[in-house]
């Protein structure tokens, strides 16, 4: 039986007031708030972030193949998931697929893992669903949006949740869309869009897998349904017959905004955070059709209960002061050209240090046990040749042995750059730029962890690399 | 082992205004800097045997020296050793002088910044897309100063109160030379309220970013003479360079480099200087920084570790103290052309033993050394001189 | 009476059938063949050769100001004139303007030089005008545009042609515009561009002169007038206001094209070719307005020495092979990146320092052994100030290559160097009277270069990169 193993989930670490909007172009802000990827941050790396929730503890090399699904890809043409499972650290023989173009491209990577599990030798399958999508300034979308990850792990053993039936419905119609070269959302007439899209095709798919397995909604503790705003989403659960207090697992309009693809396996993920062994979800998603999943929890999911997910994730942030800052985080103003910043890009170094770079190897002496990052072949303790074996540091903590709030180095972004020297256990000394932090609350010996990130671009590549940041575990305690 | 001690002896410099030079490229400044020396020295092109040339990023090959002053097709090396690159000219040329191959050579250093259409020094380094995206020099050299904060328990105050009064003893010495690229002095409070650059360091902890030149004709010792009557011989010249970029350097504490501390030992043993403190008569040393310079203090042997801040409050390293240091003004008056700044500080060096250092001489020059610290920084360069042999 | 004192021309070697376009695009063919300005040129170029042609046998630096017309300048925020004031070798403190945003451009400058010798402000002043304008692919522009020069030097010393009179409509009308954004001419809905423009405003600016000054239509020995894509409008012009055929100057519609600002001052130049002592004629342009000028040719018209003027230029000519040349030369195709490192960064600092040499193409003289020197300025060197014969340091007068013809002594053809039109043909040259340079070899028949050759200097564009324009020399085989 196949079914989800794990969960995992990343929200980024800042969030702006709905209300900075209506300062920004007058008329009436939308409740709430949204959540705002950091200038460093796409679809790529929240991806990369809710993946490693999802798989914590696990080994890499143990996982079988890793999808991915997003609207808002790096890259047209070269193949993301294979970036991010590199990352993960996970083997070369592996399966890799982006599913792209559609909101229901989460939901279609994970009917599609469930099938890869069900097919044949693997085992194991990360889905890991991001989306950064941009509403035209001065739109509605551009507040109802936000950024966002989730994942999942599938397989067929250690089943937190069986999936007992998925049904789709597939249809066409131009309801919100971007053209190849189009940065932003644009929608058609919003009425026809949820009376003829949404609200249709997510009906459909629901009520017949319900009555295919002759439920009803009394019989479902939680229905996950997919909801572009609360009113379209409230008024399609009452004519579904789900309870609004009891049954209906919260969009996160009002604390994230709608994560695109990610965002029905990021309600998912909340549910099951809450859900008890026996409960029935009813999940689905939205876009050009819609995916309907029914699925059973089982005893095993208390053993992933240390994961981040949703909640921890909600409650770790620090508010954007302005709309200005969301501007320069999405990169929709044009700063100041990064004067005298000097770079490469090279396709083939990144290749030929892809286990430093990307899978954040470090080197461990055979004889005396030193640690260095990057990995060194002659040890700088105690000079022995090609005697090392290769450790990740990407999953480790460690604290901050000395910095410099560089503003220099800021030029063409927000200063400062906190430019930090993390020091590891066994000896390795990092050395990287400090995201998501509080300059001010920068100190030595301060605990660390690694977060992957968007560093620069040069000659037409996105060059990723590590940054450390706070761990974000603890929630803030009042932005300290 | 052999010392190089009293083998080879500088017999003329020059040294072209260090600044903006819009209106002059590297060849300009070069033709500027070797013209003083050979006139200095006493010698024309034609009596040039074999010449070292050194830059960073300013010119290729030995081309970059022949090309301008048309030296006929002599042997000429470009040498690369990041901000050791002028010593690396010196030092080259030395040994070839000192084995006998050649009698009268020309080592010429220079750099050409201001071309770049930027204030400051790039930012990012490496040739890695990654690793160091975002590295700049300030921001390197910053972390020494929030360690050694950290280490010795000074609080920011105390801490950027002491590195500032080095910006103040190095702009005044500076304002006393005419070559200078800033010849203003400047007051503790300027330094301690200046735009913060990379914290803790502000805009007057930084040295600046500039053009020049600056070259030495160097001879065997016992035809010194011949050319002058106050040659400077070479005592001993000491360099190292680190093993590994510090940044990632397991156990490395950040209040002083190893490599500043080997260049001076292998320095000191050819010079055969046991107390630096007490035998030298001056040091023009690598103050990128004003904390580089408070660190050097210590890795040179001038101060204990962890001391260095008793000494600068006692005044010791000012024109007038124990040791002065920095007589010229340092990298903070003169700007850093990292191929020229070797030389620039050997042409300090060269002036004060032959008591020809103006307003800035001090009393009783002998023995005076130079020093560079480079790149990430991972080298170091120190060269001894004299004023007499023996 | 201040009026014209000389004239000069250029026209692009290259021209295209306008069948080519056919070919490519299918649809209408206009008759006829239009020039097409090589890779390396531009509206700036283009006026430098013009100003060159029109300061034949005449010291530039006895001209008090260079004023440039165009509507397609390189920069929006640089000047022209003083690029090309250095390339011509004028004086520093030359007045320099550039006028600009019409296609009356030209003749703009035009009654701004008369009026600035009229105010004795100046008693010389150079006018160049040059437009290189660009009709979106498969469009009519695309097929009536064309390509080239005109440069008339004005002043009140022994005119070749006195300006007697003129008159101007202001009239503002998006007939035919581009936005600051654009690169390709846009235009409203034709006839009424046609209607209430050009068949309405220009010759109701030409009966305004006609009645202010008391002339007849017959009076004139040649009425030279601009012409509006759709040529067959340009005769009508004639017939409405009385002129016969035989008055009327060629456009040069069915051998060069459209030239924008340089439209009516190339017809001019052509008239002054033919002129005799005594004719009267008419110089008109259209553009959000129109121009009318009264001229008068003396005496003098028989001393201007030898012109290349658009007689011979027209003359010169090379048919490219097709049309997808022309949208390489026009860069409206993106090409493969060459697959070389990139070039660092131009030093605006060391562009700057060696202008005179770049720009003026001024090597030195050694006073001490008489040999011309050049150095180029990518080599460093620059200037010389040690003799690369005898050594003597700083003993050297400035000496202008610019001007001197040379003779090849070595060439290759080079395929590695990327370039819009391979090979990349290099010559190494010596020059009349001594000296030796090397430089890329332009407008040439790959077929037949050969060691010996004589060769021009021409001013072109060698390269773009990262928002610089960089002009420098090139030699060429003597043009006609």
């Amino acid at each position: 039986m196949a079914g989800i193993k794990s969960y995992g989930a990343y929200i980024p670490y800042h969030r702006l007031s709905r209300s900075e909007f209506a300062k920004a172009w007058g008329g009436i802000g939308l409740p709430g708030e949204r959540a705002v990827a950091s200038a460093d941050e796409d679809s790529l790396t929240m991806a990369v972030e809710a993946a490693f929730d999802c798989t914590k503890g696990m080994d890499g090399a143990k996982l079988d193949g890793l999808f991915f699904a997003t609207t808002t890809s790096p890259y047209k043409e070269k193949q993301c998931s294979t970036i991010i499972a590199s990352v993960l650290d996970m083997d070369k023989e592996i399966r890799t697929g982006d599913f792209t173009t559609s909101l229901r491209s989460g939901t279609t990577a994970l009917r599609a893992a469930l099938d890869a599990v069900r097919a044949g030798p693997a085992k194991n399958i990360v889905v890991t669903a991001a989306d950064c999508r941009i509403g035209f300034p001065y739109s509605t979308q551009e507040q109802s949006y936000g950024d966002g990850a989730a994942s999942l792990l599938v397989g067929d053993s250690d089943i937190i949740a069986e999936v007992e039936d998925c049904y789709s419905v597939s249809d066409e119609l131009t309801d919100v869309w971007r053209r190849d070269s189009d940065q932003f959302v644009r929608e058609w007439e919003d009425r026809w869009v949820i009376m003829h899209g949404y609200s249709k095709n997510v009906s459909q798919a629901v009520s017949t897998i319900m009555k295919r397995n002759n439920l009803s909604a009394k019989d479902l503790a939680k229905a996950v349904i997919y909801g572009p705003d609360p009113r379209s989403h409230g008024g399609l659960m009452r004519r579904l017959g789900f309870d609004p207090q009891t049954q209906v697992q919260d969009t996160f309009f009002n604390a994230v905004g709608n994560t695109g693809s990610a965002s029905a396996l990021m309600m998912l993920v909340a549910a099951l955070e809450e859900a008890k062994p026996g409960d029935r979800l009813i999940f689905s998603s939205y876009g050009d059709g819609a995916d309907a999943f029914l699925l059973r929890v089982t005893e095993q999911i208390e053993k992933v209960r240390d994961r981040r997910g949703a909640k921890t994730h909600l409650a770790s942030k620090a508010m954007l002061p302005s709309y200005g800052k969301y501007l320069v985080a999405r990169n929709l103003v044009e700063l100041p050209p990064a004067a005298g910043l000097r770079g490469m890009g090279s396709a083939t170094v990144m290749w030929r240090t892809k286990n430093w770079v990307l899978s954040c190897h470090a080197s461990k002496c055979r004889k005396c046990g030193l640690v260095t990052y990057p990995p060194q072949r002659v040890c700088y303790g105690c000079q022995s040749k090609d005697e090392f074996d290769e450790v990740n540091l990407s999953r480790e903590q460690g604290k901050l042995f000395t910095y410099s709030l560089d503003n220099l180095a800021a030029t063409g972004i927000n200063p400062p750059v906190i430019q930090s020297v993390v020091e590891f256990e066994g000896g390795a000394r990092f050395y990287c730029m400090m995201t998501d932090a509080d300059p001010q609350a920068v100190e030595v010996n301060m605990p660390l962890e690694m977060t992957f990130r968007k560093i620069h671009e040069f000659a037409n590549f996105h060059n990723y690399f590590w940054k450390c940041r706070p761990p974000r575990e603890i929630p803030a305690e009042g932005g300290k | 082992m052999e010392s190089i001690k009293d083998k080879v002896a500088i017999v003329g410099m020059g040294c072209r205004k260090f600044g903006e030079n819009w209106e002059q490229s590297s060849d300009d400044m070069i033709i500027e800097a070797v013209y003083e020396a050979y006139e200095d020295a006493g010698v024309g092109p034609n009596d040039i045997q074999a010449a070292w040339v050194g830059t960073i990023a300013s010119g290729a090959a030995g081309v970059c020296l022949a090309e301008p002053l048309k030296l006929p097709r002599i042997p000429i090396t470009r040498v690369e050793n990041f901000c050791a690159t002028g010593h690396e000219a010196l030092r080259n040329a030395a040994f070839a002088v000192a084995c006998g191959m050649y009698d009268v050579v020309l080592a010429c250093g220079f750099e050409k910044l201001k071309d770049t259409g930027v204030g400051g020094l790039g930012v990012g380094r490496g040739l890695h897309p990654v690793l160091e995206g975002r590295r700049t020099g300030p921001g390197t050299f910053a972390f020494i100063a929030t360690r050694y904060f950290y280490t010795y328990g000074l609080s920011r105050e105390e801490g950027k109160r002491t590195i500032a009064q080095i910006a103040v003893k190095n702009h005044h010495n500076g304002s006393l030379h005419p070559k200078a690229h800033f010849q203003r002095e400047v007051t503790l409070e300027q330094v301690m309220n200046a735009p913060i650059i990379a914290w803790p360091l502000g805009l007057f902890d930084c040295c600046g970013t500039t053009d020049g030149a600056a070259a030495a004709i160097i001879t065997r010792a016992d035809l010194a003479k011949k050319f002058r009557d106050d040659p400077i011989y070479l005592k001993g010249i000491g360099l190292a360079a680190n093993q590994i970029l510090p940044h990632f350097e397991p156990g490395f504490d950040w209040t002083g480099f190893e490599m500043n501390r080997s260049a001076a030992r292998q320095a000191y043993e050819q010079a055969g200087i046991k107390d630096p403190r007490k035998e030298m008569s001056l040091a023009i040393v690598h103050d990128c920084f004003t904390i580089t310079e408070l660190i050097i203090y210590e890795d040179l042997g001038f101060s204990p570790k962890g001391r260095a801040k008793e000494d600068v409050d006692a005044g010791t390293f000012t024109l007038e103290g124990e040791l002065p240091i920095n007589t010229d003004g340092g990298l903070k008056s003169f700007g850093h052309p990292i191929g020229a700044s070797g030389i620039r500080m050997t042409y300090e060096v060269y002036k004060q033993l032959q008591g020809k250092a103006g307003p800035r001489q001090i009393k009783d020059a002998r023995l005076g050394l130079s020093h560079t610290l480079g790149g990430p920084p991972q080298v170091a360069c120190i060269a001894v001189f004299g004023n007499s042999p023996g | 009476m201040p009026g014209i004192t000389s004239y000069g021309a250029y026209i692009p070697l290259h021209r295209v059938e306008r069948s080519e376009f056919r070919r490519a695009w299918g649809g209408f063919p206009i008759p006829g063949e239009r020039v097409i300005a090589n890779f390396d040129e531009d509206s700036i170029t283009m006026a430098v050769e013009s100003a060159i042609d029109c300061l034949r046998g005449i010291d530039p630096k006895t001209v008090d100001g260079l004023f440039f017309a165009t509507t397609t300048s390189p920069y929006k925020e640089r000047l022209g004139a003083s690029i090309m004031a250095v390339a011509l070798d004028m004086r520093r403190d030359a007045l320099t303007m550039d006028i600009s945003g019409s296609l009356r451009a030209g003749t703009t400058a035009i009654a701004t030089a008369l009026n600035t010798v009229k105010a004795g402000a100046a008693k010389s002043i150079l006018v160049a005008a040059a437009d290189c304008r660009i009709g979106a692919p498969s469009g009519d522009f695309e097929q009536a545009l064309g390509d080239g020069g005109a440069a008339l030097l004005l002043g009140g010393d022994q005119p070749i042609a006195t300006i007697e009179g003129s008159y101007s409509i202001s009239d503002d009308f998006s007939g035919v515009w581009r936005a600051d954004g654009d690169v390709f001419v846009r235009s409203w809905e034709d006839r009424m561009v046609l209607d209430e423009g050009y068949s309405a405003v220009l010759p109701e600016a030409i009966s305004g002169l006609m009645k202010d000054y008391n002339i007849k239509a017959g009076d004139f020995a040649k009425v030279v007038y601009d012409c509006p894509p759709d040529f067959r409008r340009h005769a009508r012009v004639a017939r409405s206001l009385g002129f016969d055929a035989a008055q009327v100057q060629d456009p040069m519609f069915m051998t060069v094209g459209i030239t924008g600002a340089a439209m009516a001052p190339m017809m001019l130049v052509a008239a002054l070719e033919e002129a005799k002592p005594g004719d009267k004629i008419l110089l008109a342009s259209y553009g959000n307005g129109a121009d009318a000028f009264l001229l008068e040719v003396t005496e003098e018209i028989n001393r201007v020495g030898e012109r290349r003027g658009i007689k011979k230029h027209l003359a010169s000519k090379r048919m490219i092979a097709n049309y997808e040349t022309y949208l390489r030369w026009r860069g409206l195709i993106t090409l493969e990146a060459a697959r070389r490192p990139e070039k660092s960064p131009t030093s605006i600092s060391a562009v700057w320092r060696a202008r005179k040499q770049i720009l003026g193409l001024y090597g030195a003289r050694c006073k001490s052994c008489g040999t011309p020197q050049y150095t180029s300025p990518a080599l460093g060197g620059v200037p010389i100030r040690i003799c690369v014969v005898c050594q003597a340091k700083d003993q050297f007068e400035d000496y202008r290559f610019a001007d001197k013809r040379a003779n090849i002594f070595s060439f290759t053809h080079d395929n590695l160097a990327a370039s819009p039109d391979p090979p990349v043909t290099i010559t190494v040259v010596d020059f009349e009277g001594g000296g030796r340079a090397v430089f890329d070899f332009t407008d040439r028949d790959p077929d037949k270069v050969e060691v010996g050759m004589p060769v021009e200097m021409t001013f072109r564009k060698l390269f773009f990169d990262r928002g610089i324009h960089n002009y420098y020399w090139k030699t060429r085989p003597i043009r006609c």
